[in-house]
């Protein structure tokens, strides 16, 4: 509708007579829209206002039938819960650490296999992304033995060097870059996004660059991450996002002792998904779970304001 | 002129020499540098394989080498004779097989075979020298290292059997594949609808459609789950594959951007011609889509073999329909851990997807752009 408003009058009148044209193309365009508006009714909508209006109740699994509105009152304990100040800060220490290494890490990657002078490239890329694919139960076997404080691999290696390996595990400090660690096995998603926005930028600017006497290092900074800002903006934010939700897989690591060592793993989402399952609050769960959204929300809206300052879009907009 | 163009040849052959020694060292030391990465980056894969293919003996021994190892015998050959040891005879006969263990001498570390044990004294039988005879060594024998032999066992055969691989593969299969095809057909559609058709607050739809990339599962789980459970298909492979059929926010995207940058006067053409906006989709956009179907196809087909939450939560009273990602819990009870088990499993698990991005990983990133084109 804004689009039409801004075509000069003459163009307006012929839009006007053409509008049962128009009117087909909307039409069409809706059912081919149809299967993404349903399921959002479905599965996003209604669930997104049922979970709202949760928030208001005191709904608990174990009493389903004894539910009733209680106004803002799960809002004003979410604010007094000592519980969700110190999940909040856990899974704020750990987003320091882990958006920009996870950032980093992909893009790294992706220059290298990208190299011209690598050989067998494909064998590296796949061998890369093969990590990602291993199922998270396994992932969890292999790092509990791969970082075992006494017989893990990681800490021999360490002495061997003379280093004294930390107690990755069980360490309150440690536990951190062990799990952002972790987490990086499954860089190779990112990574093969990353090059495939390498591989679209055009190779005369490469060229050109050459040319003129630029080193591979800046042409690295100064043409390939700006080419690639889009796909650095899309991880970005994907990212950020897994790392608000994060909880699975120090959930799974921790066994029947979550949340250990003395708390520093008890994710905000992990309380969200204890105060859901284990502790049936269904209300409150609902309460941690929109507010959780509405964080995720400011920070995206948040960075899609910087956008224009470091995103740069080749072909401008229309 | 004839005399200077042998020289000129010659000029040019050595240079071409040079900068073709230049691309082999640029070559051999990117690769290199690359390789160490890797082996970092894959040592974990690394105890992943030795765990597969140990044994459960060894996981209970605190000592051992990191890979594979059985300790080392060596089976006698020599002629049956008959030794004193104190005020008692032993015989050591051919055929039978002793323990080797990395004996201190005063030449050195050997390697001999323990036939007698005692607490303070042992004899030991020198396997490359038997003329020997027994040799008596001073010592309690169990603070000796044994001699590890290199010896993989294959899990393999046995996971497959006990975890009932076939069905768990099946499950996986089913999920991922059926659910992929749901994707691709309502991606591409959604994709196609706002890419190429005015639809009056489409750019709003557009912006709500990637909101949802940002909203937390956990807000719709609860409701979600809810719904499931009252319709009945908790326990089933339904909400792990319905809501597939109804596209989802990354690949509708991605595709979305891909179309944006096929032009649109082919489909122009055809549209003139009197095809339908479905036959344009058909054979003017998709023909011209493999790289980004390809690049969709293989995102999900990964994302659900490994999904574990989404099939945890629906299928955990159903240990008959869980796939991979779920199944291989049953190694890892309480009571009875056997990480052998879990690691032989996930590696038979890995090879499909793994094959599958190996070959179509050129398609796969000429298909992801998400460069360029803005609206």
């Amino acid at each position: 509708m804004a689009a039409i408003s801004r075509l000069p009058p003459v163009l307006k009148r012929t839009r006007r007579k053409m509008s049962s044209l128009a009117h087909r193309e909307a039409i069409w365009g809706l059912i081919f829209l149809s299967p993404w508006l349903i399921g959002f009714l479905i599965w996003t909508f209604l669930p997104m206002v049922l979970s709202l209006v949760f928030s208001f109740t005191d709904f608990n699994l174990l009493k389903p039938d004894e539910w009733r509105f209680i106004g803002f009152e799960n809002y004003v304990h979410f604010f007094h819960d000592p519980q969700v100040k110190k999940s909040a800060w856990v899974t704020l220490r750990f987003m320091l650490i882990a958006v920009p290494v996870g950032l980093a890490v992909p893009l790294a990657l992706a220059a290298m296999v990208n190299s011209k002078s690598l050989w067998a490239k494909p064998v590296f890329r796949t061998l890369f992304y093969m990590p990602y694919i291993v199922p998270l139960i396994s992932v969890v076997y292999i790092w509990r033995g791969f970082l075992g404080t006494y017989t893990g691999w990681l800490n021999r290696f360490l002495e061997s060097i003379g280093i004294p390996g930390p107690e990755w595990l069980d360490n309150v400090t440690w536990i951190y870059p062990a799990l952002v660690i972790i987490g990086l096995w499954g860089a190779g998603n990112a990574m093969v996004i990353m090059l495939a926005g390498m591989q679209n930028v055009p190779t005369e600017l490469y060229d050109a660059a050459r040319v003129d006497g630029a080193g591979p290092l800046r042409v690295f900074f100064h043409i390939t991450i700006p080419m690639i800002s889009p796909v650095i903006f899309y991880n970005l934010i994907l990212i950020l996002i897994g790392a608000f939700q994060y909880f699975l897989i120090p959930w799974v690591i921790k066994g029947t002792t979550v949340g250990d060592p003395g708390g520093s793993t008890f994710f905000y989402n992990m309380y969200l998904f204890k105060t859901f399952f284990i502790y049936d609050e269904m209300g409150y769960a609902a309460t941690l779970a929109w507010i959780l959204f509405f964080t995720a929300l400011a920070v995206t809206l948040l960075l899609f304001g910087t956008m224009k300052y470091w995103v740069y879009y080749a072909g401008g907009e229309e | 002129m004839s005399v200077q163009s042998p020289r000129s040849r010659s000029l040019g052959s050595s240079s071409r020499l040079a900068r073709d020694l230049r691309r082999f060292l640029a070559v051999a030391s990117v690769t290199l540098f690359a390789l160490m990465v890797l082996t970092a980056y894959l040592s974990p894969f690394a105890y992943m394989t030795a765990t597969a293919l140990k044994d459960l003996e060894q996981f209970s021994r605190a000592t051992g080498p990191l890979w594979p190892a059985r300790e080392a015998t060596h089976t006698y050959e020599g002629e049956d004779a008959t030794y004193p040891v104190g005020d008692k005879e032993v015989t050591v006969r051919q055929g039978e097989e002793y323990p080797l263990y990395q004996v201190p001498t005063e030449e050195g570390t050997r390697k001999w075979a323990l036939v007698v044990k005692r607490r303070e004294e042992s004899f030991f039988l020198d396997p490359n020298h038997l003329e020997q005879g027994l040799i008596q060594w001073a010592g309690r024998w169990r603070t000796l290292e044994p001699v590890w032999r290199f010896s993989p066992t294959w899990n393999f055969i046995e996971a497959w059997e006990l975890i009932k691989f076939p069905r768990l593969l099946r499950n996986t299969a089913i999920i991922a594949i059926v659910g992929d095809i749901g994707t691709l057909l309502s991606c591409t559609a959604v994709a196609y609808g706002f890419s190429r058709f005015r639809i009056p607050g489409k750019n709003i739809l557009f912006i709500v459609l990637i909101g949802t990339i940002i909203l937390p599962s956990q807000v719709t789980l609860v409701p979600t789950y809810a719904f499931f459970t009252r319709i009945g298909w908790t326990g089933t492979f339904l909400p792990l594959i319905v809501p597939h059929f109804f596209a989802n926010a990354y690949n509708v995207f991605l595709l979305r951007q891909y179309f944006m940058t096929i032009p649109r006067d082919l489909d122009e053409a055809a549209m003139i011609d009197g095809a339908s906006p479905f036959r344009v989709l058909v054979s003017v956009i998709l023909p011209q889509s493999i790289p980004v179907l390809v690049a969709v196809a293989i995102f999900h087909l990964v994302w659900a073999w490994n999904d574990y939450f989404q099939p945890y939560l629906y299928l955990s009273t159903r240990p008959d329909l869980q796939p991979i990602s779920v199944g291989i819990q049953q190694f890892n009870t309480l009571y009875a851990q056997r990480p052998h088990m879990v690691q032989a499993t996930s590696l038979m698990g890995l090879l499909l997807p793994v094959v599958i991005f190996f070959l179509a990983q050129r398609a796969f990133m000429r298909g992801v752009v998400i460069t360029g084109v803005e609206k």
